[in-house]
């Protein structure tokens, strides 16, 4: 990480987006990311952490302007930040987002297989991939490229030569992380990488995010909702929970001090080696995003709820130290302890 | 019912619906026919359409509106017969190879797939013929039954193989239920739309068949199903005669049938699919 | 018989391909375990393990091709009919998609009425009600909640409580819980996970855990089995197993869990292979081609199991022949 001021590379003000659904005539607002603001820095690994159904993966679609009926970008802007000056994506042509894509920011969704073209060896979709992206090169140059690029990232040049369902799924996933990088991206964008993948497979892809984030010092963005994985890779943490940021610092912080009550369940009941003393869990269970409370979400499972928590959603508050907070709870500024 | 005014919201449902419930009552009518529709010459013939005589009457001297709601009835009764008969056979066939599988499944579905493989029509025309003049309605229907089942036991029986895997199976199981019930309780909601659909599909095809026989002079002519109908007014050359009224009653009769019966299927089926039931479930 | 369950030399093959090129797969290979009254066994391992298939042996949905599974009160040997083995012998299973255990078009309760009346646990309605009330109570829920609901108006951690609840009716002296809490919430997952807890303290229910999840192991299980390509390498007390490993398998697992603190944070590098299937079929240990302390006498046979400090480990590294005669007749490395 950046040890001067740390620049902004991509920044989202306000994000809303939803999903508009009409099932026989009753129609169903899903609130997957109800106004979020957040500022990732170049050179950094932020991870966003939360369970399942809380808007992470649409968080995720919104940064990357992926936006499809049924989901409808509802308010807000993201900003990219190249060579110094901010680019509105949402008022991007077709045509521009295009060049941005793989270039600029990548995208591995969960799944490695909606990648990767199941009829094609894999070395035709590199070259494939590099021919539409890099002119004047042959079929000769885009394989060396290719190769080379497996090579620095520890992979084996061989597996280029096969198709993807005979690779194991571990290898699968790392080799469409390897292709997302391809291009040298200033920021990847991951989405449950290491969900479904064995312990020591997940941790040869996470392994992966190390290497490519140290060689090219770019900005990766990693979803997950395991939390060991953030506690070893990520720099700074978001923590979501019914489609607001709740929770964002450095990842010492958010397991050291958490300061936000869900954060400090959630931390609370990670099981931990050497330690069986009881862990216990937040009490009820995650709204849904289409019925959600009024005021702040996480008020109905909250010990310390107060009468404004059921009223209005809080605001973020940053307690210093790199630390932000959307809880009433946490007064502005100092040092941000509950009341 | 509010699962009728769920169903009435999709126009082809709704125009289905009102069709059949037209037919219904056409065939309701019947009851109340002044005149036997087994008897010639209770009219004068070869009328046009009038008040006296609606559809006007025929070279046989019948009033061609009473003798269709006659055929009406007699059409939907052996289709009703030939599909839920052939339904019932599918169902148990399919649901008992699919879940027990191994020998059970091989042999039925060997008999089975004999039956697809048999030249049908000509093994129906040829039983046909055989047995004229004891054909009456319900035989029939269960001639018709006892070839329609083939296609929709397979068809049944994969739906329950895939079924089978399902984790909810296990539970069933370890709930102490048996074989019988669970297939009934657990796979017949997922089933339903599949032997609905395939219920007014085999009317239809019924309906089809009973007219194509009646046109090779294979029925009984001296019932009145919308197929007899229709072979009495070719042979006494209706076309040629220009006697519209009484070709056309029939074929409209049996236009309008299949399409109703065909958008019935496919609205209700659309309605019983369990992915979109599980919406609706939630959504209340 | 001290033990609820006995399973000795269990084997399951599984042929795949045509009649030209069969390939011949050993799910599980010579596993032998027992699990005591009240205590929380974790079968643990990676996908392909054979952990899954040992729990449908010993559920009885699989027949075994050799070995033997013994409940209490099995005294003859295996009964030959062994898919009642819920009805006889008390065992009960939870599965790991709480969406899926229940059929999506059904009320979630018939199955809960289902096996009070199937199990002929009472005639009577009211008592029916009362004994799936108390139940719910037991997992945190009440039949009001529950009534006239179909799965898709729960949350996982709700379905998975009713699924444990409908598996406690038939009083079972043992529960197989297959990844109970991996599709679960991560912020209600402890509180199934202690209901495991409470299961063994106050029914005495013994609980098969299985998992690929060592930490939730570690937290919840008393003894430990690891199991890999179909072999147990090596099992004991969950506090010797995971916190001193001795297989090397144990080791690289353990090492890889990416713990929630980031002060733990991985050092060195992993390597994989990938030519997982391979693995099976290999004539020797399963893990030689991976360990980096690999011999030859490894390549060419399945170890059998040692005894070191209460733990039994199935690694020729612990043959304390082999191990003396090797460093006699070797050079002296560096200290293991």
């Amino acid at each position: 990480m950046n040890g001067v001021m740390p620049s902004t590379v991509l920044r989202a003000e306000q994000l809303k987006a939803f999903y508009i659904l009409d099932a026989f005539g009753t129609e169903k607002i899903v609130k997957a990311v109800n106004g979020v603001s957040v500022q990732i820095r170049e050179n950094e690994v932020y991870g966003i952490a939360g369970e399942s159904g809380c808007g992470k993966t649409t968080l995720l679609k919104a940064l990357y302007s992926a936006i499809e009926p049924p989901l409808r970008l509802m308010g807000g802007r993201v900003f990219y930040v190249r060579d110094g000056e901010e680019i509105d994506v949402y008022s991007l042509s077709k045509e521009e987002k295009r060049r941005l894509r793989w270039e600029y920011i990548s995208y591995v969704p969960q799944g490695s297989m909606s990648v990767l073209n199941p009829v094609k060896k894999l070395k035709d979709s590199y070259s494939d991939f590099l021919e539409s992206h890099v002119a004047g090169k042959t079929r000769r140059d885009t394989l060396a490229i290719a190769r080379r690029h497996l090579h620095e990232l520890g992979l084996p040049p061989k597996v280029l030569d096969a198709y993807p369902h005979q690779l194991s799924g571990g290898m699968r996933q790392r080799v469409t992380i390897a292709l997302a990088a391809l291009l040298g991206p200033r920021i990847m964008i991951a989405d449950e990488p290491t969900t479904a993948l064995d312990v020591v497979v997940q941790r040869g892809v996470i392994q992966l995010f190390k290497s490519i984030q140290e060689s090219l010092k770019n900005t990766i963005v990693l979803v997950t909702h395991d939390m060991g994985v953030h506690a070893n890779v990520a720099d700074r943490i978001g923590i979501m929970y019914a489609g607001v940021m709740i929770e964002e610092s450095t990842v010492e912080r958010v397991f050291e001090e958490p300061l936000h009550p869900y954060t400090q369940y959630l931390i609370n009941s990670l099981p931990k080696f050497g330690d069986k003393s009881v862990r216990e869990s937040a009490p009820g269970s995650p709204p849904s995003l289409a019925n959600l409370p009024s005021g702040c979400p996480f008020h109905p499972r909250c010990p310390h709820a107060m009468d404004v928590c059921l009223q209005e959603m809080p605001e973020v508050v940053d307690v210093g130290e790199n630390h932000r907070v959307a809880c009433w709870l946490v007064e502005g500024g100092g040092d941000g302890r509950a009341a | 019912m509010r699962v009728l005014r769920d169903l009435l919201r999709d126009y082809r449902f709704a125009v289905s619906f009102t069709v059949l419930c037209l037919l219904l009552i056409m065939a309701i009518l019947s009851a109340f026919s002044p005149y036997d529709p087994t008897f010639w010459w209770h009219a004068a013939r070869d009328l046009r359409p009038s008040w006296t005589h609606f559809l006007g009457t025929s070279a046989k001297g019948q009033d061609i509106f009473w003798q269709a709601t006659y055929a009406v009835r007699n059409s939907l009764i052996i289709s009703v017969i030939a599909g839920t008969v052939s339904r019932v056979i599918a169902v148990l066939v399919g649901m008992v190879a699919g879940y027990r599988g191994r020998l059970t499944d091989r042999v039925l579905m060997f008999i089975s797939d004999s039956f697809l493989v048999m030249p049908l029509f000509l093994i129906i025309v040829l039983l046909a013929m055989l047995v004229r003049e004891r054909m009456n309605l319900v035989n029939l229907g269960l001639l018709l039954a006892f070839f329609g089942w083939a296609w929709d036991a397979r068809v049944i029986r994969s739906q329950i193989l895939s079924l089978r895997e399902r984790e909810f199976t296990l539970t069933a199981v370890l709930s102490g239920t048996k074989t019988m019930k669970l297939v009934m309780k657990e796979y017949l909601p997922f089933a339903a739309p599949l032997i609905f659909s395939t219920l007014i599909n085999n009317m239809a095809w019924a309906i089809g068949m009973e007219i194509t026989l009646a046109i090779l002079g294979l029925s009984n002519m001296d019932i009145p199903t919308l197929g007899t109908m229709l072979q009495w007014a070719i042979s006494y050359q209706a076309l040629l005669l220009g006697q519209w009224w009484w070709l056309l009653t029939p074929v409209v009769l049996a236009i309008f049938l299949f399409i109703a019966l065909y958008w019935l299927s496919v609205s209700i089926s659309e309605y019983l699919d369990p992915r979109t039931r599980i919406q609706r479930v939630g959504a209340k | 018989m001290d033990a609820l369950l006995e399973i000795r030399n269990l084997r399951k093959d599984f042929a795949f391909g045509s009649l030209l090129s069969r390939l011949r797969i050993t799910a599980v290979d010579d596993v032998s375990f027992d699990v005591m009254p009240a205590e929380i066994f974790a079968l643990a391992g990676e996908s392909g393990c054979g952990k899954t298939t040992t729990a449908r042996l010993i559920l009885g949905f699989e027949e075994p091709t050799s070995g033997s599974i013994r409940h209490k009160g099995d005294e003859n040997g295996r009964p030959k009919k062994r898919e009642k083995v819920w009805f006889t012998q008390g065992v009960q299973a939870i599965f790991q998609n709480p969406f899926e255990t229940f059929n999506p078009l059904r009320r979630v309760e018939r199955y809960l009425f289902e096996t009070v009346r199937n199990y002929g646990l009472t005639k009577n309605g009211t008592k029916a009600d009362k004994l799936i009330d108390e139940m719910l109570k037991a997992v945190g829920l009440r039949l009001e909640e529950v009534s006239g609901r179909y799965p898709s108006e729960f949350s996982g951690g709700q379905l998975q409580r009713i699924s444990i609840a409908r598996s406690l009716l038939t009083n079972p002296s043992l529960l197989i819980a297959d990844e109970p809490v991996s599709m679960v919430d991560a912020s209600i997952r402890m509180s199934i996970v202690n209901l495991f807890r409470q299961l063994r303290d106050e029914l005495g229910v013994s609980v098969i855990y299985i998992t690929h999840d060592l930490a939730t192991a570690y937290y919840v299980c008393d003894r430990i089995a690891i199991m890999f390509r179909g072999h147990v390498v090596e099992m004991g007390g969950v506090e010797n197993v995971l916190m001193a490993p001795k297989h090397p398998y144990t080791k690289l697992l353990r090492e890889s869990i990416p713990e929630a603190d980031p002060k733990k944070r991985w050092k060195e590098s992993v390597s994989l292979t990938d030519i997982e299937h391979e693995e099976y079929l290999r004539k020797g240990c399963r893990f030689a081609g991976r360990c980096p302390k690999v011999m030859d006498v490894c390549r060419e046979n399945v170890p059998p199991e040692f005894t070191v400090d209460g733990v039994l480990v199935k690694c020729f590294l612990y043959d304390e022949e082999l191990m003396t005669q090797t460093k006699r007749s070797e050079v002296p490395d560096d200290a293991e």
